[in-house]
């Protein structure tokens, strides 16, 4: 025991560990400070925080279990950026391939059971944020901004729904976005569209709708492929991670996880 | 066993299942969370609800199925003993829910649809929403009633007291997260993420599902044509989230648990978020099957279930059934009488802002009382389609085909 604490000891006060972490052991209030302080992961928590919002039966741990999700599809799905393709070609057997083949291949299985976790887990977020009341001022922007992340995670799961390329991926995606057709005015489907003409030629057809503009083509194909894998890839993570900053920083600037005033 | 799937079954239909979880709302939210428990005084006119919905039932066939899983239901909590927010009743409530489940999986219709691979997470869904209503209300329980004695809420008890991030919450968040990761790899090793055969798109797969998530969206189009169920509504349910902060000016109950001080605003939330929102996502992922028809959970999914078309629109029922005669050709003349019932719907907030609700038109503002008013009115629209789609078989109010205007 007493070379363990010595070995322990070592290690902590090495010029290694130092420079990492530069305080050492937080044993003291001081250190306790500086270790949130000093950490770029940490000091988005402020220093102290209030003794009720630290209990999980009140925030249920959902927004951080929101975020974790989101770190877990962030690397798994790295992951799997190695393994697939975006082509009609290759992304059905890309797949395959790594469902076969891989070895210890739970990446993909990860990826899709956190998708589904994530949206559960950001509604049950939403849920306890609505019973404590806590998007009443001075939290009404920090609501806003999370309801558009809401909606950036239903979005991240149904874009990523398509990439398998299989039966169950492009009829969910042909139901979900046929309801573009029907847009008000924008799909050449939907009421009013038919009032846009010019002369007798009207001018929002299957061709040029909100539809077309969603998948890209009057069917989903492979530009409807590639669409939705930069989407999903790049463009909407993007969005979520920008928001997500502004989500966390305000949390802090409106006071920090609510309580009661 | 075979009677009581059967009953379930009859039970599951939207037209039983969807007004018995409306009432058992009502029941919960504003009878039990303000005495703490059914058998008391206001339980009668529970019991009351129950016995006349039994008695309708005598001409109204569905009623009297709705009443009677209604009375059962009211008998079963009561028999649970002791208030609904005890941990004791919570813990029998877990156990009843997870039996009926257990049990319910021996069964194969059942197991082959709740055990699919993409459904297995609505399956925990289903729990967790439990939980965590029944989690939220007992907080706000045990929160209103020390309020009434002219206490405080518990989180103020704690609220004043600051704890180091170092070490209390980042333990806490390491513990989550490791609990978290532990869960995500058993459940990706135990379960297999659902892979079907490649894309072709000339076969197409019945029933053609979209991603769970937004299998409400496509059963609400069972209710109102795509342009509505697709595009208008999920937008204003967008629009109408983010409204919420600035149309509820009520300053009580701002971070912490309560109920009493916020009835409206929790009911119309919940309401919207349990009846609404996951009740059709149940409905549209677990008892819709081939050809979008409605199948019992313990039902086979045949494929050549037929289901009569018997809808009818409002002129057609107006005009043909009730006066006798042919549809007028001039659209605005035919549809006289949807227009005049959508107007009149869509007139009430004035009138009301002019006669019974005049104090929260004047304490909210013209603003905050219309965009409420009107978001409220979208949304009660939808429960409304429905019963009016299961009284009278009611296609569309108002059917202009001429410029596809249909609601």
């Amino acid at each position: 025991m007493a070379n363990l604490t010595a070995l322990k000891d070592g290690i902590v006060n090495s010029q290694v560990w130092k420079s990492v972490f530069r305080v050492g052991i937080p044993n003291t209030n001081r250190k306790r400070v500086l270790a949130v302080l000093g950490s770029l992961i940490l000091h988005l928590h402020p220093v102290k925080v209030r003794r009720s919002g630290v209990r999980m039966s009140y925030t249920w741990c959902m927004g951080g279990t929101s975020f974790f999700l989101f770190l877990v599809e962030t690397v798994t799905g790295l992951l799997l950026m190695f393994y697939y393709r975006p082509t009609i070609e290759y992304a059905f057997t890309d797949i395959m391939d790594l469902r076969e083949q891989a070895p210890f291949g739970i990446m993909r299985e990860m990826h899709r059971w956190g998708a589904h976790a994530m949206v559960i887990a950001v509604w049950l977020h939403m849920f306890r944020v609505f019973m404590t009341g806590s998007y009443k001022p001075p939290r009404e922007f920090n609501w806003n901004v999370g309801v558009i992340l809401l909606v950036l995670t239903l979005l991240l799961s149904f874009t990523g729904y398509l990439l398998p390329w299989d039966q169950l991926a492009i009829w969910a995606i042909t139901v979900g976005s046929s309801m573009a057709r029907a847009s008000p005015g924008a799909g050449n489907e939907g009421p009013m569209s038919g009032l846009v003409k010019l002369g007798d030629i009207r001018l929002i057809h299957a061709g040029d709708d909100a539809r077309f503009a969603l998948i890209g083509g009057r069917s989903i194909g492979a530009a409807t492929l590639l669409r939705f894998y930069v989407l999903h890839c790049v463009v909407i993570p993007l969005a979520a991670g920008f928001l997500m900053a502004i989500h966390f920083w305000r949390v802090r600037k409106d006071g920090g996880i609510s309580g009661p005033l | 066993m075979d009677f009581i799937k059967d009953f379930v079954n009859v039970l599951s239909a939207g037209s039983i299942s969807f007004l018995l979880l409306t009432s058992i709302f009502a029941l919960i939210i504003y009878f039990n969370l303000l005495n703490g428990r059914i058998k008391s005084g206001g339980g009668i006119a529970f019991l009351g609800f129950g016995i006349l919905l039994l008695v309708v039932g005598i001409f109204i066939r569905p009623l009297a199925y709705l009443g009677v899983a209604y009375l059962l239901i009211l008998f079963g909590l009561a028999a649970l003993g002791g208030r609904l927010w005890d941990t004791k009743v919570g813990l029998r409530l877990f156990v009843v829910g997870g039996l009926a489940f257990g049990l319910s999986m021996l069964d194969p219709n059942f197991f082959l649809i709740a055990a699919k691979p993409d459904n297995v997470p609505i399956v925990a869904m289903i729990f967790l929403l439990g939980f965590f209503t029944w989690l939220a209300l007992r907080k706000a329980y045990l929160n209103d009633s020390q309020l009434a004695l002219g206490g405080i809420p518990w989180e103020k008890t704690e609220s004043d007291e600051k704890l180091f991030t170092w070490p209390d919450l980042v333990y806490t968040e390491m513990l989550c997260m490791i609990l978290l990761t532990i869960v995500m790899i058993v459940w990706s090793v135990v379960l297999r993420a659902p892979l079907e055969e490649a894309a072709n798109p000339t076969s197409s797969p019945n029933p053609a599902k979209a991603p769970w998530y937004f299998l409400g969206l496509q059963e609400m189009l069972v209710y109102f044509d795509p342009w509505l169920a697709g595009v208008v509504l999920p937008t204003l349910i967008i629009v109408g989230l983010m409204a919420i902060p600035y149309i509820d000016t009520n300053p009580k109950g701002n971070g912490y648990y309560s109920f009493r001080e916020r009835k409206w605003e929790i009911g119309v939330f919940l309401y919207g978020f349990l009846v609404l929102w996951s009740f059709l996502i149940i409905t549209g992922t677990f008892l819709r099957g081939p050809n979008w028809n409605f199948f019992g959970p313990y039902e086979f999914w045949d494929p050549n279930k037929l289901v009569p078309l018997v809808n009818v629109d409002l002129s057609e029922l107006m005009w043909v059934k009730v006066l006798g005669t042919s549809l007028p050709k001039l659209w605005i003349i035919r549809e006289i009488f949807g227009l005049a019932l959508i107007g009149a719907y869509l007139g009430t907030p004035p009138v009301m802002a002019a006669g019974p609700f005049r104090r929260f038109y004047l304490k909210m503002g013209a603003a905050r009382y219309y965009v409420g008013a009107y978001l409220f009115l979208i949304m009660m629209s939808l429960p409304i389609k429905m019963v009016l789609r299961w009284l009278f078989n009611l296609k569309y109010i108002l059917h202009i085909q001429e410029i596809f205007f249909n609601v």
